[in-house]
């Protein structure tokens, strides 16, 4: 198991603010606090290097404003 | 996984109309994973919808799509699936567009099995017209239309599609987005009418009344209410008062209109001949 946890993974946060309505779900929901609302309000990636890609922002964002996309190395 | 979601978007319509915090989005996205993981082709696929906030869906989407008069969507779909049953066809209604408009629409297309997929996203309001109660809005909630308090009892959409002679009858909430995806594609694979009851949150137009809070709020609201069909099994019926039973809830055997009718079509055309 420990040699399954140790695949080197590449892990793509991709953020379209234009079509977020910062309803703060994705910022809630994230296990590893990568995610916060910006100044205006909107979603922004705060600690990219703590993301696991479980992708639970990305399934619950009402706005299609994040993705998240992990490649194995 | 964004970009193979947007490749069926129709992304100069965004961003959409939709509210922040309202879970109609979530639907939208768990229908777009799944037609991805059914590996429909898109120009075979057509999404129908109705009127309401809802059914503003079916603009959003790169498919074949119909956005019809209120109520009337299951007839739009029923006669797209006579015409063409080799097309894939969802239909996506409101709680009120599918139950009381469209009342008599839902309960035929189920009665007839015909094969359709239909999502019905109960957000427990007319949220588009201003906040008025709906068939689906629990007894005691208040709506604009129910300044004290609603004195009707709700229907139970999925006893309403099961007793109606539906084949496939599940329900998730927008907090479980994954389940939600995995029983449209399910309801998607049934030859039969399916009906997929997602509980949304319209944090304006029905949290805000009924203090639930804002979207978030009304998201892990329905985390704490749903119950799995397995827990719901060991529970007694004064436990499950209030609660949302998740999952496949039915699944039945039945005659599926179109192939019935086209078997009728070989038999007259045979006689003729």
């Amino acid at each position: 198991m420990a040699e399954a946890l140790a695949i080197p993974r590449a892990i793509k946060i991709q953020v379209r603010q234009g079509w977020c309505k910062g309803c703060g779900i994705c910022v809630a929901l994230c296990p590893k606090e990568v995610l916060s609302l910006d100044g205006s309000g909107k979603v922004a990636v705060v600690n990219p290097d703590r993301c696991v890609g479980c992708g639970r922002c990305e399934i619950h964002c009402p706005d299609f404003a994040i993705g998240i996309e992990v490649k194995e190395q | 996984m964004l970009s193979q979601v947007e490749s069926h978007l129709r992304s100069d319509r965004f961003p959409h109309i939709w509210c922040p915090g309202c879970g109609n989005g979530i639907v939208l996205s768990a229908l777009v994973r799944a037609i991805e993981e059914l590996g429909y082709d898109p120009d075979k696929t057509v999404v129908v919808s109705g009127i309401g906030c809802s059914s503003r869906a079916a603009g959003y989407l790169d498919f074949n799509t119909l956005h019809t008069t209120h109520g009337r969507a299951l007839a739009f779909a029923t006669g797209i699936k006579l015409a063409r049953p080799e097309l894939d066809v969802f239909v996506l209604m409101g709680d009120g567009d599918a139950t009381a408009i469209g009342g008599n629409h839902f309960i035929h297309a189920a009665r007839r099995n015909i094969d359709l997929t239909a999502i019905i996203f109960n957000n427990s309001i007319y949220g588009m017209t201003g906040g008025q109660y709906s068939p689906l809005t629990p007894p005691g909630k208040r709506a604009t239309t129910a300044p004290y308090g609603n004195i009707e009892r709700s229907f139970d959409i999925a006893e309403l599609a099961k007793g109606a002679g539906a084949t496939y009858v599940a329900r998730a909430t927008t907090y479980h987005a994954t389940m939600l995806e995995k029983l449209i594609v399910a309801g998607a694979r049934n030859k039969g009418f399916s009906v997929i009851e997602a509980i949304t949150a319209c944090p304006v137009g029905y949290g805000r009344r009924n203090k639930m809070g804002n979207g978030l709020q009304m998201l892990l609201w329905q985390k704490e209410q749903a119950v799995t069909v397995k827990q719901a099994e060991k529970m007694s019926p004064e436990e499950l008062q209030d609660k949302i039973i998740i999952g496949e809830l039915y699944r039945g055997e039945a005659p599926e209109y179109t192939a019935m009718y086209e078997e009728i079509i070989a038999r007259t055309k045979g006689k003729n001949q």
